[in-house]
C-alpha cells in the first residue's frame, strides 16, 4: 500500500464561511495529535515483548532471572547464540543443547520445499482449470472446491495413520506394516503440504484474466503445452505467485502442529518444534532458547520487510476485493 | 459455476467415444493435474473419509485389532466431562479473543487511516507480532507471565496495581484470560491491515456528501464507515472463529491444558486423545465433532470466496 492510496484530505468548500477557518485549522492539528497520543504508546506496548526477547537473547542465563528485569543487557554475551549453533560442543552437550542448529536447517529445507512444490503443483492445476477444456474438468474442480475449507483438524489423525503405513518406507513391508513409514521423515513433513486447494483456487481466479488469444498465438507458433504454461502463463502470474510464495513460506516455517505429530526423532525437529519441546520439557538453557527464538523469527521479519507490499496485497487477495 | 468460454465452433454431438477422444487429445491437461490431484486425493479426500470411518471404531495404535463399535465413541463423548469442559473453554476463548482482536484492530485502523507522518512505521510495528512465529510468541509470553520473574508481575507490583504477585498461567481464573490477552496481541495486526484495506475502499464522496449535510465525525463513523466495513467485519469474524476454534499452539506451549483443564481446548483434547492415549477412534470422533461445529462457518467462508468467483 503506497502513500498514493492515502485518502486525500477533504477539499476546502468552494466559498468557506470565514468563521470556520480557525476551527478547521485547530482540528487539523488536534486530530493527528490524538492519534499519536494513542498510537505511539500502543505501538511501544506491541513491540515491547519482541524488544525484550532480543535483549534477553544477549544476556547470560543468570541475568535472565534478575529482578528488576534488564532491558539493556548488563553483561552482554553471545553464549546463547554459540550454544544454538553448537559452538563449544562440550558445553552444549553438558546442557542438553547439542545439535539444535540442525532445527534451523530442517525448517529451511521443509519450508523451501513446500513453497517450491506448492507453487509448481498449484499453478499447474490452476492453469488447467482456468484455461483448458477436457472431460471431467468441472467435476474435479468441484471436488477441490468442496473440500477446500476442510480444516486440518479433521485430516490430522487419518494422515498420521496414512504416513505410518506407507509401504516399503521406514521399515514397512509391502503392505505398509512393521515400521514407521513416512513418520520421522522429510517426505512426511513436506508432501502433505505440497498442494493447496485454496492456492489452486486463488491462482485460477488470477489466470482467468489472461486473454485466450495469447495462449492460442503461442499454440499456433508450435509451443508445447508445458512451454506455454512455463513461458507465457507463469510470467504473467508473478504478482500472485509472489504473494502466494510469501504466505506459503511463512506458514510452513512456523507450522507447529504437523511436525509435532509426525516427528519424534530430534534430528528432524523443525525450529518451532524444537523450541516448543525445549520449553515444555523444562530444560534449563534459557539463553539458548532466547537466541533460538530470535533466529527463528528473523527470516519471517526479513521476508515481511522485503515483501511488505505483496504481503499486504496477499491478505486482501486472499480475503476480499476491496 | 465455471464459465466456459463460448466455443467458436458449434459443439459436436456428445458421446462416450467423443469424450474419450477428447480426453486423449487433452492428455496433457490430466498430466498437469496429476501431482496436485494425487496428493489432494490422499491427504484431503481420502483422509476425510477415513476420519469418518475411524469414528465408528476403537482404533488403538498399540492393539492389533480395531473393532467396530458403532456409535459408542459418540455416546462416550456426550458423557465425557472433559469433552464438555473443552467445548466450554474453546467457546470462551473464541468469544473473548476474536471480538477483542477485531475491535482493537479496527480502532488502530481508524486512527491510522489519516495522513499521519510515520504512518507506515506504525503500521509495521503493529504488524510485527503477526509475522513472529507463533511458538516464539508463546515462549515470550510464558516468560512475561512467569510468577517469579515475569515482566507483568514486576510492573504491576511496581505501579501498585497489585500487592501480591499473580500466578497468571497457573491460576484457575487467570489462565484463560492470559491466553486470550496473548492471542489478541498476535491478531490485532492482521485485523488492522484488513480493516485498512476496507477503509481505503470506501469512496471519499460519501464522506464529502455527509460533510455537506453537516454530519459530525461520530455520525460519519456510525452511518458510513461502520456499515461500509460490514463485509470486512464479517470476513474477519468468520476467519477468526474458524482459527480460534482450532487453537492449539499457545495451549501446548504455555499451559498444557492446565491448571485442572481450565485451558484444555477441543484441539488440545484431540491431540491428547490421539497422541498421549493413542485412542485414534475416539480422537477422530472429537475432531469430527469440531469439524461439524465449524461447518456452518466453513460454508460461510466458502461463500465469501465464491462471491469473488466472478
Amino acid at each position: 500500500m503506497s502513500a498514493t492510496l492515502d485518502p486525500v484530505q477533504a477539499p476546502v468548500p468552494p466559498v468557506p464561511p470565514p468563521a470556520r477557518r480557525p476551527r478547521r485549522r485547530l482540528r487539523t492539528i488536534w486530530k493527528p495529535l490524538v492519534a499519536y497520543l494513542i498510537l505511539v504508546p500502543g505501538a511501544i506496548l506491541f513491540v515491547a515483548p519482541l524488544a525484550w526477547l532480543i535483549s534477553a537473547s544477549f544476556q547470560p542465563v543468570g541475568d535472565l532471572f534478575s529482578w528488576p528485569p534488564q532491558w539493556i543487557p548488563g553483561n552482554p554475551t553471545l553464549d546463547g547464540y554459540r550454544l544454538f549453533f553448537g559452538v563449544g560442543g562440550d558445553v552444549a552437550e553438558a546442557r542438553g543443547a547439542q545439535g539444535v542448529g540442525r532445527w534451523f536447517i530442517n525448517s529451511a529445507i521443509v519450508a523451501t520445499s513446500v513453497t517450491a512444490l506448492q507453487l509448481f503443483f498449484n499453478s499447474l492445476a490452476a492453469y488447467v482449470f482456468a484455461k483448458r477444456r477436457f472431460p471431467g474438468r468441472d467435476l474435479i474442480f468441484l471436488l477441490f472446491l468442496g473440500t477446500m475449507m476442510v480444516p486440518p483438524t479433521v485430516t490430522l489423525i487419518p494422515n498420521y495413520l496414512v504416513l505410518k503405513h506407507i509401504p516399503l518406507f521406514g521399515g514397512n513391508d509391502i503392505f505398509g506394516i512393521g515400521g514407521h513409514g513416512w513418520l520421522d521423515s522429510y517426505y512426511g513433513l513436506i508432501l502433505p503440504g505440497a498442494v493447496s486447494a485454496f492456492g489452486i483456487f486463488l491462482l485460477r481466479q488470477y489466470m482467468r484474466s489472461i486473454p485466450d488469444e495469447l495462449l492460442d498465438a503461442a499454440r499456433i507458433d508450435g509451443a508445447s503445452e508445458f512451454r506455454i504454461f512455463w513461458k507465457v502463463v507463469l510470467p504473467l502470474c508473478k504478482p500472485a505467485l509472489a504473494a502466494m510464495a510469501i504466505f506459503t513460506f511463512t506458514y510452513a516455517w512456523e507450522d507447529f502442529f504437523w511436525p509435532l505429530v509426525i516427528v519424534s526423532d530430534s534430528d528432524l525437529y523443525t525450529a518451532p518444534l524444537g523450541l516448543a519441546l525445549f520449553v515444555t520439557k523444562n530444560r534449563t538453557a534459557w539463553d539458548m532458547l532466547m537466541a533460538g527464538s530470535v533466529i527463528a523469527t528473523l527470516p519471517m521479519i526479513v521476508v515481511f520487510m522485503i515483501f511488505q507490499r505483496n504481503f499486504i496485497r496477499g491478505i486482501s487477495l486472499s480475503g476480499l476485493k476491496g | 459455476m465455471t464459465v466456459v468460454p463460448a466455443p467458436t465452433v458449434p459443439r459436436p454431438p456428445r458421446g462416450l467415444r467423443h469424450t474419450l477422444r477428447q480426453a486423449r487429445r487433452e492428455w496433457t491437461a490430466y498430466l498437469f493435474l496429476a501431482p496436485g490431484l494425487i496428493l489432494f486425493s490422499v491427504f484431503t479426500v481420502f483422509a476425510l473419509g477415513f476420519a469418518f470411518y475411524l469414528t465408528f471404531h476403537e482404533w488403538s495404535i498399540i492393539e492389533p485389532d480395531k473393532p467396530f463399535v458403532g456409535l459408542d465413541n459418540y455416546k462416550g463423548m456426550v458423557e465425557d466431562e472433559r469433552f464438555r469442559r473443552s467445548v466450554i473453554n474453546t467457546v470462551y476463548f473464541t468469544g473473548a479473543s476474536v471480538p477483542l482482536g477485531m475491535l482493537i484492530g479496527l480502532g488502530i485502523a481508524l486512527l491510522l487511516n489519516q495522513p499521519l507522518r510515520g504512518r507506515a512505521i506504525l503500521r509495521t510495528l503493529y504488524f510485527l507480532p503477526v509475522v513472529t512465529p507463533f511458538v516464539v510468541v508463546a515462549i515470550i509470553w510464558k516468560w512475561l507471565y512467569n510468577g517469579d520473574f515475569g515482566l507483568f508481575n514486576f510492573y504491576l507490583l511496581k505501579t501498585g496495581l497489585i500487592h501480591e504477585p499473580l500466578a497468571w498461567l497457573a491460576d484457575k481464573q487467570l489462565a484463560m484470560p492470559s491466553i486470550v490477552l496473548m492471542t489478541v496481541w498476535t491478531s490485532v495486526g492482521f485485523s488492522m491491515v484488513v480493516y485498512l484495506a476496507g477503509l481505503q475502499a470506501i469512496p471519499e464522496e460519501l464522506y464529502e456528501a455527509s460533510r455537506v449535510d453537516g454530519a459530525g465525525a461520530w455520525a460519519r463513523l456510525r452511518h458510513i464507515t461502520l456499515p461500509m466495513l460490514a463485509p470486512t467485519t464479517f470476513f474477519l469474524l468468520v476467519i477468526g472463529i474458524i482459527g480460534s476454534f482450532q487453537v492449539f499452539t499457545q495451549i501446548f506451549v504455555m499451559t498444557s491444558g492446565g491448571p485442572v483443564d481450565r485451558t484444555t481446548t477441543m484441539m488440545f483434547y484431540v491431540y491428547e486423545a490421539a497422541f498421549k492415549f493413542y485412542e485414534m477412534g475416539y480422537a477422530s470422533t472429537l475432531a469430527f465433532t469440531l469439524f461439524l461445529m465449524l461447518l456452518v462457518f466453513t460454508a460461510l467462508q466458502l461463500r465469501l470466496y465464491r462471491r469473488n468467483d466472478a
